[in-house]
């Protein structure tokens, strides 16, 4: 009850001192002898502080499963553990909502706290614009999803948490997945304000490069997570279904990865400034995008919490608010790029350039394979679905010159590279790249002049960028990034060539026949835990060379009522052995599958390099 | 008649043009191709002409005691309570595939009364029901 109260009152306290630094920032902006009030920094500090506190008494509302709140009572219950009681603040739309606030106003506390040596004029801007979509957030909470609604009479047992929900890697997905969405907001807000202070250079560059570094951190890290996630929970052993909810936290990726390229270009070579902004202001806008596509309900998924048109309505408009406000800014302030320097159609800046336009049209693939049923529905009231193979047939032939770039391009010089500086090192490790390809790929039953090529050039990026390392003075954080990247590739091609399954309906005591295994469904035992019922089975599988026992798990959960398969998992260096079951007509037949899947550890340590490339260069710059 | 860095302008121009032009000619054919579409039984049985290579769902409720299954196969039937059609399955079935509940089968029809189904999807929450099933509920 009290911390309900509290909640609420200081959401409405945050969004008072909201407008009021909104209207402060305007004003110290309309002065001629601009400064940044110490009283300016104590209320964003009280803001933080109000936005923190009404989160915290939203988890202590949980934590005490406090029913008479609404948010509690539909999310929350009792018997579940507390991790999960905690991670369930966030596991709801109104709980999300109010994390995505908490962000925000973190975001540009931290912002200007570490701007120091900024222009005033400059952090009041980043403060007036970010203010702006925080002020959309507090309207959006308090208007349309309050977290403190209370219930009367008060309920004696919660609604409970979707049990796939309650999973440790999904109970911190949201919150790291979050400081990469929101975290492109201050990436936003700082490129508004320098595009209207004229203020796009090498500096500003080198200064928001570390924001721009820390969002795509926690962005690539939120999606991993989801997709571990994804792969032992789901039960179907994949870990990338091409699921609108999945690609619209793609696409800010892929804008924030062309933005990483391209504001390096714009530090060692002041060009591009225009582009750079472009995508500044895409990435937080396919953001938000994102955040309507998922929480109007117009996609069908465990992400949608409630199908309310109001919701929606609210975010589109908003969108649409933000958007026009960036392009009116943009028209009016934007540079005028200086055309004495041109680009050498050979040097470092044009193969970034180039992948920016690959990267361009994987987001636009994307972007139109998520929109396009939804837009259908809407005219023609047809009903389709856009499947991988669609994905696969425009994206994957054009990562060929994409890795090919990837490999050249950091060897190349900037403003010019000559010729003859191109050693005959590379063209043989080129050469041996698709060698060691077509011999991989020969074993195998797949279409094999185009998957050669395919795997040779992600293995050409894999040696170019092994080779470096061996190197002095080279690019430690992008050369164990690219290094990351080719191993993702060749991991993922693998994993697709290699893999295989195999599934069928059994009674206990069955044994069946497989490839040149045998299967064996020993038993199954039940067990009662706390919030649901257990059916753990045992199964052995035995090849020539050994026997491997399995255990996979059904749980039915309580409160909701709901089933879920628990896959046993064998992971080991080469690959990971996945066995999941279901019940089939009570539980006299189980649906079983089995499968092999290779080098899936890979995927994950793969995407994990990538973030260590990141990290990597927050302490290259501390070492300077 | 025009200077060098006109004409270099004009030729990236028309270039970006040509790639733009290009890239949306290949994704609106793909798209063609690869969009699966979503059938009700009833809109099966309606259907003018029947294309067994054309990949489809078709969604509805799993019809109480439909459900047969040997070894390899599961056979059921899809009904929007208007029509039905039989499905026949290999393959791994989700969490929340049963009687009475909702379900979208992704497949290739036979005729107009089988689907060999390739994938079987049902959504992670109990109270989930395919659009088409809860128009066809709502009309009833």
């Amino acid at each position: 009850m009290l911390s309900s109260y509290l909640g609420y009152y200081s959401l409405i306290l945050g969004f008072i001192l909201s407008v009021w630094l909104l209207f402060d920032s305007f004003i110290s902006l309309s002065k001629k002898n601009k400064n940044l009030k110490k009283n300016t920094i104590l209320v964003l500090f009280l803001q933080l502080f109000t936005v923190v506190l009404s989160f915290l008494s939203l988890v202590y509302s949980f934590i005490n499963s406090d029913f008479s709140n609404e948010t509690v009572y539909n999310n929350s219950h009792t018997t579940k553990p507390l991790f999960y009681k905690i991670s369930g603040t966030w596991g709801n739309h109104e709980g999300s909502l109010l994390l995505w606030l908490l962000v925000l106003t973190l975001f540009i506390f931290l912002f200007i706290f570490k701007s120091k040596n900024q222009p005033t004029k400059y952090k009041l801007l980043t403060l007036f614009f970010q203010q702006i979509i925080i002020i959309g957030f507090f309207l959006f909470l308090l208007l349309t999803s309050n977290p403190f609604n209370f219930l009367f009479p008060i309920p004696n047992e919660g609604l409970g948490l979707n049990p796939i929900l309650q999973d440790p890697a999904l109970a911190i997905h949201p919150p790291i997945l979050y400081l990469g969405y929101v975290g492109s907001s201050i990436i936003f807000s700082a490129s508004l304000a320098a595009l209207v202070q004229k203020n796009i250079n090498a500096d500003w560059a080198q200064h928001i490069k570390k924001w721009i570094f820390t969002a795509w951190i926690f962005l690539t890290l939120g999606i991993m997570l989801g997709s571990i996630w994804a792969y032992y929970e789901l039960g179907w052993g994949g870990f990338w279904f091409w699921d609108p909810v999945e690609n619209v936290s793609l696409m800010p990726w892929l804008c924030l990865t062309a933005l990483l390229h391209t504001i390096v270009v714009l530090e060692k070579r002041l060009i591009l400034q225009s582009w750079t902004l472009i995508l500044s202001i895409a990435t937080f806008t396919l953001s938000m995008s994102g955040t309507f596509l998922v929480r109007s309900g117009i996609l069908n998924s465990v992400h949608t919490f409630a199908n309310d048109p109001s919701r929606g309505v609210f975010i589109l408009i908003f969108l649409f608010v933000l958007i026009v406000l960036s392009l009116i800014i943009f028209f009016f302030y934007h540079p005028k790029e200086s055309s004495e320097k041109k680009i050498f159609w050979f040097s470092k800046e044009t193969t970034i350039l180039i992948n920016n336009w690959f990267m361009m049209y994987f987001l636009s693939v994307v972007l139109i394979g998520t929109t396009y049923p939804i837009f259908l529905e809407v005219i023609t009231n047809e009903k389709i679905s856009v499947g991988p193979p669609f994905y696969h047939k425009l994206l994957i032939p054009f990562l060929i010159p994409f890795l090919i770039f990837m490999a050249i391009g950091p060897k190349l010089k900037w403003i010019k590279q000559a010729f003859k500086k191109i050693k005959i090192q590379q063209f043989i490790l080129f050469i041996l790249s698709f060698l060691i390809s077509y011999l991989i790929v020969e074993k195998t039953s797949v279409e094999h002049l185009f998957t050669t090529i395919l795997i040779g050039a992600a293995f050409y990026l894999f040696f170019i960028t092994i080779g470096e390392f061996f190197k002095k003075n080279i690019n430690f954080s992008q050369n164990i990034s690219h290094f990351g990247f080719s191993l993702f590739v060749l991991s993922v091609l693998f994993n697709s060539l290699f893999s295989s399954e195999f599934s069928a309906n059994m009674k206990i005591g069955e044994e069946l026949k497989f490839d040149n295994n045998l299967i064996k469904f020993n038993n199954i035992e039940t067990f009662d835990e706390k919030n649901y019922k257990s059916i753990i089975a045992n199964f052995d599988i035995i090849s020539v060379k050994d026997t491997t026992t399995f255990n996979p798990e059904i749980r039915i959960y309580n409160q909701p009522n709901i089933l879920t398969s628990e896959a046993d998992i064998k992971s080991s260096f080469f690959s990971d052995k996945f066995l999941v079951i279901n019940l089939l007509k009570g539980d006299k037949l189980f649906n079983v599958r089995y499968q092999n899947k290779s080098f899936m550890i890979w995927i994950w340590i793969s995407v994990l390099l990538l973030v260590f490339g990141g990290l990597a260069s927050f302490v290259k710059r501390y070492n300077r | 008649m025009y200077g060098k860095k006109v004409k270099l302008r004009i030729l990236f121009l028309s270039f970006v043009l040509i790639t733009i032009v290009l890239t949306i000619f290949l994704v609106l054919k793909s798209l063609e191709e690869d969009v699966v579409y979503f059938i009700s039984p009833t809109e099966i049985k309606t259907l003018t002409e029947l294309n067994p290579n054309k990949k489809i769902r078709v969604g509805g409720m799993v019809k109480e005691g439909s459900i047969q299954a040997s070894t390899e196969k599961i056979n059921f039937i899809i009904t929007d309570f208007k029509n039905e059609i039989n499905i026949s399955f290999a393959g791994a079935i989700p969490n929340l595939f049963e009687e009475g509940k909702g379900v979208v089968a992704e497949g290739f029809l036979r005729d107009r009364e089988f689907l060999n189904a390739k994938k079987i999807l049902a959504k992670h929450d109990e109270n989930y029901m395919p659009p088409e099933v809860k128009e066809a509920m709502e009309v009833k």
